[in-house]
């Protein structure tokens, strides 16, 4: 703990030098950083999740996501016994204060957080009538805010509600899964605020990513599978309730 | 004859001018990388990348504050990163002499994280903070960045 | 301001993104192609009896087909990106389609088919007419004042080509509005194979009660008698249209019933709390199972012609605020239920907010405007025809 200020001052330099790098968006990866060597996704752990809602508010401090809506959020599930077909669900502000102390006893209880899912056969981007949203090259389904109507036809066809109107720019908006962290070699904010490692984010064209043997050991689920969207975000632990 | 479809000719030829212009338009208004890698303007890509970063990460923080980084590995809260405490700071980090993280409320910030909560996994360490702490500042007791307390048998429940 | 949640909505889903305005768009488009269907009706099947409102069905198409799209611009986030929908058009998106399936109808229908229609009386008050609307006249005969025989009977049967072409347009004009909510998979309040099917037949009966309405209307403000052999034949049409309607919103609805998926207890629901005034009360009671029964009694019992009248007027009015509610229903219903069926939220309609009550009120007069324009600029009665210049085009009169 002991740490003088002599020490951090000449420690400054050298770091700063690097950070400047971070910031210009060039660490290592960035400049060889190829489209089509990524496909990415997310995988989340749900018997790790504790409901802190870190992840919210990094998400809105990372974006600027407006107040009142959101970009990632939590719910909390409390499932009575067998009745699977009626959870109560609750999302206070999205979790981006966490969520109230409970003690319900009387059945499983869990959090969920949600994010896009990124689907490969994205219903959203289907129904864009003039490609302002889209499927990057490297599996990110992503606005462009320069180009977007506003018709908000996106939103609609959105089976997860991930996207909504920005009231600022008046165009669509959703998760980027960080679009400009990613593509510089970080780690998306919603992963790197994630306390527990709930959330981690996945190349699934790497062979390397740790993503493929969780995959191979695990029961692992997505959202609304019916929807047959091809969603990306991979959901360990997940109770049939999670709609 | 002809003279009998005159008029539609003519209203072909309006049509046919207006296709033109049309054409003619569309070739100068469409955004030049539209089509780029599918049918979106190739050129939003590189624009949401280059939006700034403003959660540094851990290990840019780690290069200055290594002294609190060693203090964190000793104790569970090493799988915490420091800006899910201390919030984005990638502009503190790039500027560390005028732009400081705010002071932080342990009262709000530990209780996110450790308020008993039956949806929370079992294992994790939960405690009711208005019984365990009593209005005391969490980081009174324990050292926010190595929170265990090394409990010696006689001096459980008193501070310090 | 805090809108009231029922339940557990995903977060985003509070807030409704489409507004009255999206609900006057279908409505709008309705009348626009359920009037050109029963102009065609006259040209194509030859029905002499509602040759009167034929010219009146083409011109009201027009007026509302103009306004149509003014209630999406006024919704869009960015309006004056509006025309990248034509340039840069998404083929997999119903909506960009839409624009021009919107532009074919309007252009190489609509527009055509009342240009052919009137040519001769435009060419005839170009000669006549003077100051600024000799200007307007001279533009619109394309500068060419052939009225000869010949030319007529091409334009007449050019036309006829055009109308036969128009009615599938008109079909695919409204089924394509059906299919933008039909084919929203993530709604299961939309989706569904028969809302195109549905949205036509509903179009061609507010088409056709609108119609009627205006022709009764304008008839009487200019003093004339109504032709009640017109009338009549239209009020048939509109029985056996709106009971094709309504067979088919049966249907859907029963489907939907017995099938009972997931959805089912959350939409039931809705539809016995939220939606009980504007769908079971407006819509189904007031706007369809009773102006059908007033048609029906008019089939069955003899009534004078001046009580036939006012049936008439009273279903035509409750079937318009029908098809409006059914509209309302659609667009306000299906964004009302969280898509994780465990909650509801409300709609607040602002008054004089970009999307609220005032502008929708505005872009409901505006066509009636425009229609009166349409009006003065090319008379659509038959009688002011025939004074014109003895006999008319080559089709009959009546
Ligand atoms: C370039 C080196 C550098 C980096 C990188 C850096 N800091 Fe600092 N930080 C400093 C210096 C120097 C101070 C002391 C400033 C002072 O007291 O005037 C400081 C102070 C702090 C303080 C205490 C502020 C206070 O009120 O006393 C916190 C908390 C902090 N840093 C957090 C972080 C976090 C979190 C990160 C990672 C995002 C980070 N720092 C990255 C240099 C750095
Ligand atoms: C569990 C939450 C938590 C995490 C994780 C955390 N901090 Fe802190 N940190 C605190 C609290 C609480 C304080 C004391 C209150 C304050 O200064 O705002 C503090 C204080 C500090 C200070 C100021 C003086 C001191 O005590 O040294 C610095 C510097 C600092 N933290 C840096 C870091 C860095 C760097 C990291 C990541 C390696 C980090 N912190 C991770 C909670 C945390
Ligand atoms: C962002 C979430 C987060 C915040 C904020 C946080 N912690 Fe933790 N804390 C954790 C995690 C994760 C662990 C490790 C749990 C495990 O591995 O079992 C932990 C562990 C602990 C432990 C148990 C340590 C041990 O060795 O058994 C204590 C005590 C603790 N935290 C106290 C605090 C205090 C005091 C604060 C406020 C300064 C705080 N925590 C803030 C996430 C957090
Ligand atoms: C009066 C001193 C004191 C204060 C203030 C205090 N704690 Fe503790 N805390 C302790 C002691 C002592 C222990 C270890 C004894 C134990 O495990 O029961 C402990 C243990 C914990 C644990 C671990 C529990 C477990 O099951 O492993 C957590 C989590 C914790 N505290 C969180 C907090 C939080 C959050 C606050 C602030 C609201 C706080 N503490 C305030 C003294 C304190």
């Amino acid at each position: 703990m002991k740490i003088t200020r002599r020490h951090l001052l000449v420690l400054m330099p050298a770091a700063a030098v690097a950070w400047k790098f971070v910031l210009a968006g060039t660490p290592e990866a960035s400049p060889n950083y190829q489209l089509t060597e990524h496909w990415w996704a997310m995988l989340m752990d749900l018997t790790k999740c504790i409901g802190c809602g870190s992840c919210v508010r990094a998400c809105a401090q990372e974006n600027d996501v407006p107040d009142g809506y959101y970009r990632t959020w939590v719910e909390r599930y409390h499932v009575t016994d067998w009745k699977i077909e009626r959870p109560q669900v609750e999302s206070p502000d999205g979790a981006k204060q966490g969520f109230p102390a409970n003690e319900l006893s009387d059945g499983k209880n869990f959090f969920v957080p949600k994010l896009c899912n990124h689907c490969a056969d994205s219903p959203c981007t289907q129904v864009c009538p003039v490609g302002a949203t889209f499927i990057s090259p490297d599996g990110v389904v992503l606005v462009d805010k320069n180009y977007c109507l506003g018709c908000r036809y996106c939103v609609q066809a959105c089976p997860y509600g991930c996207r909504f109107i920005n009231p600022k720019t008046m165009t669509a908006e959703k998760c980027t899964l960080c679009y400009h962290r990613i593509t510089k070699g970080l780690t998306t904010a919603c992963c790197e605020a994630c306390p527990t490692g709930t959330r981690q984010l996945a190349d699934l064209k790497n062979p390397k990513d740790p993503i493929h043997e969780f995959l191979k050991t695990h029961s692992v689920q997505i959202l609304k599978p019916h929807m047959a969207t091809g969603a990306k975000v991979f959901y360990n632990g997940m109770d049939g309730s999670v709609r | 004859m002809f003279k009998d479809i005159e008029h539609l000719i003519r209203l072909a030829v309006v049509m046919l001018i207006a296709l033109i212009v049309f054409i003619v338009v569309r070739a100068h208004v469409v955004p030049r990388s539209f089509g780029q890698y599918g049918h979106y303007r190739g050129a939003a890509l590189g624009e949401i990348a280059s939006r700034p970063v403003a959660l540094a990460g851990h290990e840019a923080c780690e290069t200055c504050h290594s002294d609190v980084a060693d203090l964190k590995k000793q104790g569970k809260h090493v799988v915490v990163a420091c800006e899910a405490c201390h919030g984005a700071a990638a502009n503190h980090a790039d500027d560390p002499g005028s732009i400081k993280p705010a002071k932080l409320d342990t009262a709000i910030l530990c209780a996110r994280c450790h308020e008993a909560n039956s949806a929370k996994p079992r294992g994790f360490p939960q405690v009711v903070t208005a019984d365990h702490a009593n209005g005391v500042a969490c980081d009174t007791c324990h050292q926010p960045h190595r929170p265990k307390i090394d409990l010696q048998p006689e001096t459980k429940g008193t501070k310090k | 301001m805090q809108i009231p949640v029922e339940g557990f909505m995903y977060p985003n889903e509070v807030e409704l993104q489409w507004s009255i305005l999206i609900v006057l768009y279908p409505f709008i488009t309705g009348l626009v192609a359920g009037a050109f269907i029963l102009a065609s009706l006259e040209r194509v099947f030859r029905v002499q009896a509602v040759k009167p409102t034929y010219r009146l069905a083409l011109l009201t198409a027009l007026a509302f087909l103009l306004v149509a799209p003014l209630p999406l611009q006024l919704h869009l986030g960015h309006p004056e990106r509006s025309f990248e929908m034509y340039l840069t058009p998404h083929r997999s998106s119903a909506m960009a389609m839409f624009g021009f399936v919107y532009l074919w109808y309007l252009m190489a229908v609509l527009l055509l088919e009342i240009w052919l229609d009137y040519r001769r009386d435009i060419v005839l008050k170009s000669q006549t007419s003077t100051g600024f609307p000799r200007f307007i006249y001279r533009v619109l005969t394309l500068g060419s004042d052939n009225i000869s025989e010949r030319s007529l009977q091409i334009d007449e049967r050019v036309g006829y080509f055009i109308t036969l072409i128009g009615i599938p347009s008109a079909f695919l004009l409204h089924g394509y509005v059906g299919f933008i909510f039909g084919s929203v998979k993530a709604n299961p309040w939309w989706s569904s194979p028969l809302m195109p099917i549905v949205f036509i037949f509903s179009a061609m009966v507010s088409g056709i009660a609108a119609v009627m309405l205006l022709y009764m209307l304008s008839t009487r403000l200019r003093g004339r008698e109504i032709d009640m052999r017109c009338v009549d034949t239209i009020a048939q049409y509109l029985m056996y249209t709106f009971i094709i309607d309504f067979s088919l919103e049966m249907l859907d609805l029963l489907q939907r019933i017995y099938e009972a998926d997931e959805s089912f207890r959350s939409l039931d629901f809705m539809v016995h709390t939220r939606l009980w005034t504007s769908q079971v009360i407006v819509q189904i009671l007031l706007g369809t199972v009773t102006p059908i029964t007033l048609l029906a009694l008019t089939q069955f019992l003899k009534f004078s012609a001046t009580a036939r009248k006012r049936i008439y007027a009273v279903a035509g009015v409750l079937t318009v605020i029908g098809i409006f509610a059914m509209r309302w229903n659609v667009v306000i219903g299906g964004q009302l239920f969280s898509k994780s069926f465990l909650g509801y939220t409300t709609y607040k309609m602002g008054f004089a907010t970009r999307e609220g009550l005032l502008p929708a009120i505005a872009l409901m007069i505006l066509p009636f405007i425009i229609l009166w324009v349409l009006v003065k600029l090319l008379p659509p009665w038959p009688d002011a025809a025939l004074s014109a210049s003895g006999a008319t085009a080559a089709h009959g009169t009546s």
